[in-house]
């Protein structure tokens, strides 16, 4: 009781300064979004309206001006035919992508969620690792392996005497890229679904084992439905990596002819910032790139929104 | 950025090479500098600071400070070409934060002098100064105009490296034309099919320049004040159409150099034969470790009978920044680094560096890369072929025209056609003019 008697007394006081209260606690937050976030936004799209003009042979002082280009960047970028043909490259490569990790994903969950499965803390690490193992290093070890010479895999092969394609030649790449992805990714998507099927109910189960429900009936009228929001959000997560691939290509690219520096549309920001040195350009098509991303992301949210998380409602 | 790594491990063991056999000649004054680089009437000191990332540095420049109390040079390791050159360019534009001196690399010259990143030390240089390197060489740092924009360092005129044992054992004799490497390669693939005489390498811009250069190609030139954009030229076909062929035909590799896969080639020797630069030896010694004492140089392939003639892969120069304030200072400290004979031997005995300087050269590089045993002679012969490198200018987006080789002649070597490698050759053309007129260069077409 006598303990209370300070904090009585003190809330007079803390109420006459709660008005700043939350501005205070939101003070080191918006410092850092305004610092690392909005400002490098904003002169990001200030760069898009600008670029570089050169006069003459462009030697010496002077001869290069920046000014304003108007929308030019943009219009470059959009009417790029390597541009666009990343954009459909990446396309492809998410469509190959995307529905084979979530199906593994939601098929390895489901097992480790079955009663059934044994040696269960082994198996969702062992799927989970590779998420762990940063996507350049990955690219490196899958990179060597796909390497018909130095790789294992074809050494085997070859003592078989089966003839398998060089993945990394023009037909094969884009599978050899996803199955990368799919390596790294599998794991993390599998963590997010599993998850959300710890977090179901048991009595549902046992309601349904009474019922006469074999464990695939269960899984395909109970858990999928009930993970259905997970498996909106992980493929949300997939779509948005996969428009931003960027360090798996990047990486394989040397050890290939078939990657060129526009691959995704990432590598041509980064071709054009860093190897043709106009950052103009490279900020161009990254607001394009951001505004794609989010104009899919929140599309996609409205269209799933009433079939999916309404279900709970109706 | 390959590049560099390669001559940087070359470095590495051409100076354990020359240590270990103690061929520092020179040893006794190579602390003292030549006297004519010293500006004692300075009175007060003079501070420069130099970014560079090729090895030995810290020994030259130490020579340096010990004779020249006045001028006082700080070595500022850089990570390699690539990075440098954006640093430098961020703080060209930011007003400050440039060092004095500075490592470039010859094909990044252009680039940074379109920046106005590079001062012009003509006035602050020795009058006969040219006369010290190969006019290709030279060509680099003056752009062809009268301005002269570093100091050549090291140079990587190209030669042909093959394995004697392979040669001996399938009977084949060293090509000394383009024909007959066409043939040798034909034959080598024949007589054993999954070895091959090289590769055409769609990841490496340089050394397809280096085979054009040879070929009698130069890429950009000034016309008044225009640039002339010459990519696709009838040298440069040549060169492009007679690797297309050998690729259709299947009887060299079309795979990229410098991967694991490439390494392991060179290893068991299904790559019997590269062509490459100088600074070919330490890039065997560091992927190909194991085939020591079975490779030899000799000179390129020539494209007529009898012509002496090379190009030129890798290299850097040194030089001035437009934000220094004592360029004076820095072009004596540059010229001495790399042209006096005591500089030159430091930069080869402790860097490894094969010297632009082709005075200085004999005393300098009198042993063979360790890599070399079985080539006493490999220096001088180097050096003859060092001579004949030919001209070549670079222009002020060589990056955009590397980046676009990479990518056209990458399909073309993956379609394994003739006629895509003349395609491939186009496209370079258009895609380096289209990017100059949109940034608003004056070309010439």
């Amino acid at each position: 009781m006598t303990v209370q008697t300070p904090t009585t007394s003190a809330r007079p006081a803390r109420r006459r300064s709660g008005r700043f209260a939350p501005y205070v606690y939101l003070a080191p937050a918006m410092t850092l979004f305004t610092l690392f976030l909005a400002l490098p936004i904003g002169y990001a799209i200030y760069l898009s309206f600008r670029s570089v003009k050169v006069s003459g042979l462009g030697l010496g002082k002077g001869a290069r001006t920046e000014v304003w280009a108007g929308f030019s960047n943009y219009s470059r970028a959009l009417t790029d035919p390597d541009f666009i043909s990343s954009v459909i490259r990446v396309g492809i490569y998410g469509l190959i992508l995307v529905p084979t990790m979530l199906g593994l994903a939601l098929l390895f969950a489901l097992l480790l969620d079955s009663r059934r499965t044994r040696g269960r803390g082994f198996s969702r690490v062992s799927i989970f690792l590779p998420y762990a193992v940063p996507a350049v290093i990955a690219s490196l070890l899958w990179g060597f392996l796909y390497l018909p010479r130095v790789s294992p895999f074809y050494y085997v092969f070859d003592k078989l005497g089966w003839d398998v394609p060089d993945v990394l030649s023009s037909p094969w790449i884009i599978f050899a890229i996803a199955n990368i992805g799919l390596w790294g990714g599998v794991g993390f998507n599998m963590i997010v679904i599993y998850t959300a099927l710890k977090a179901i109910p048991t009595e549902l189960y046992e309601a349904a084992r009474l019922d006469g429900a074999s464990e695939v009936a269960i899984a395909w009228r109970i858990k999928i439905p009930v993970v259905m929001p997970s498996l909106i959000l992980t493929f949300l997560f997939s779509m948005i990596a996969t428009l931003q691939v960027f360090a798996e290509p990047m990486t394989l690219k040397p050890l290939t002819n078939t990657i060129s520096s526009t691959w995704s549309p990432l590598m041509k920001v980064y071709r054009d910032a860093f190897t043709r040195d106009d950052i103009y350009s490279a900020a161009a098509t990254s607001v394009i790139i951001a505004v794609a991303t989010f104009a899919l992301s929140f599309g996609f949210l409205r269209l799933v929104q009433r079939r999916a998380f309404s279900q709970e409602n109706s | 950025m390959r590049l560099q790594s390669g001559i940087r491990v070359a470095a590495v063991v051409a100076a354990t090479a020359l240590l270990a056999t103690g061929c520092t000649s020179g040893d006794d004054d190579s602390t003292t500098p030549s006297a004519g680089a010293s500006t004692t009437e300075k009175a007060a000191k003079v501070d420069l600071t130099f970014w560079t990332w090729a090895p030995g540095m810290d020994e030259v420049v130490a020579a340096w400070n010990a004779a020249n109390p006045d001028i006082h040079v700080t070595v500022n390791k850089q990570d390699g070409g690539d990075p440098a050159v954006t640093k430098l360019l961020t703080a060209i534009k930011a007003g400050s934060g440039a060092p004095d001196l500075m490592q470039t690399e010859y094909q990044k010259i252009p680039t940074l002098v379109a920046a106005d990143a590079l001062a012009d030390i003509k006035g602050d240089v020795s009058d006969d100064l040219s006369s010290h390197f190969a006019d290709g060489t030279w060509q680099s740092v003056t752009l062809g105009g009268d301005a002269v924009y570093g100091i050549p360092q090291d140079s990587g005129p190209m030669e042909f490296y093959y394995r004697e044992d392979i040669f001996k054992k399938y009977d084949l004799k060293v090509p000394t034309t383009w024909a007959e490497y066409a043939d040798v390669a034909a034959e080598l693939h024949k007589k054993d099919p999954k070895a091959y005489l090289g590769t055409f390498s769609a990841t490496d811009a340089g050394w397809f320049t280096g085979l054009t250069q040879q070929a009698g190609a130069s890429w950009w030139g000034i016309d008044g004040d225009a640039w002339s954009v010459d990519i696709d030229s009838a040298a440069s076909q040549k060169v492009a159409s007679y690797w297309g062929d050998l690729v259709e035909k299947g009887v060299i590799d079309n795979k990229p150099m410098y991967t694991p896969e490439w390494n392991a080639a060179l290893n068991d020797g299904t790559q019997a034969g590269w062509v490459s630069a100088i600074w070919a030896p330490g890039v065997l010694a560091g992927n190909a470790a194991d085939t020591q004492g079975k490779w030899k140089m000799a000179p390129m392939p020539q494209w007529n009978a009898g012509d002496d003639a090379t190009g030129n892969w890798g290299g850097s120069a040194t030089s001035v920044t437009s934000q220094s304030k004592h360029a004076e200072a820095a072009a004596k400290f540059a010229e001495w680094m790399n042209t006096s004979q005591d500089a030159v031997n430091i930069l080869v005995s402790k860097g490894g560096l094969y010297p632009a300087d082709l005075p200085a050269q004999a005393q300098a590089l009198s042993e063979p890369p360790a890599f070399f045993p079985n080539q006493p002679d490999f220096y001088t012969t180097a050096t003859d072929i060092a001579k004949s490198v030919q001209p070549f200018t670079y222009g002020p987006n060589v990056n955009v025209a590397f980046s676009a080789y990479n990518d056209e002649f990458g399909k073309a070597a993956e379609s394994k056609k003739a006629a895509d490698f003349l395609t491939a050759l186009t496209a370079m053309q258009k895609t380096t003019v289209d990017d100059l007129k949109n940034s608003g260069f004056n070309v010439k077409e």
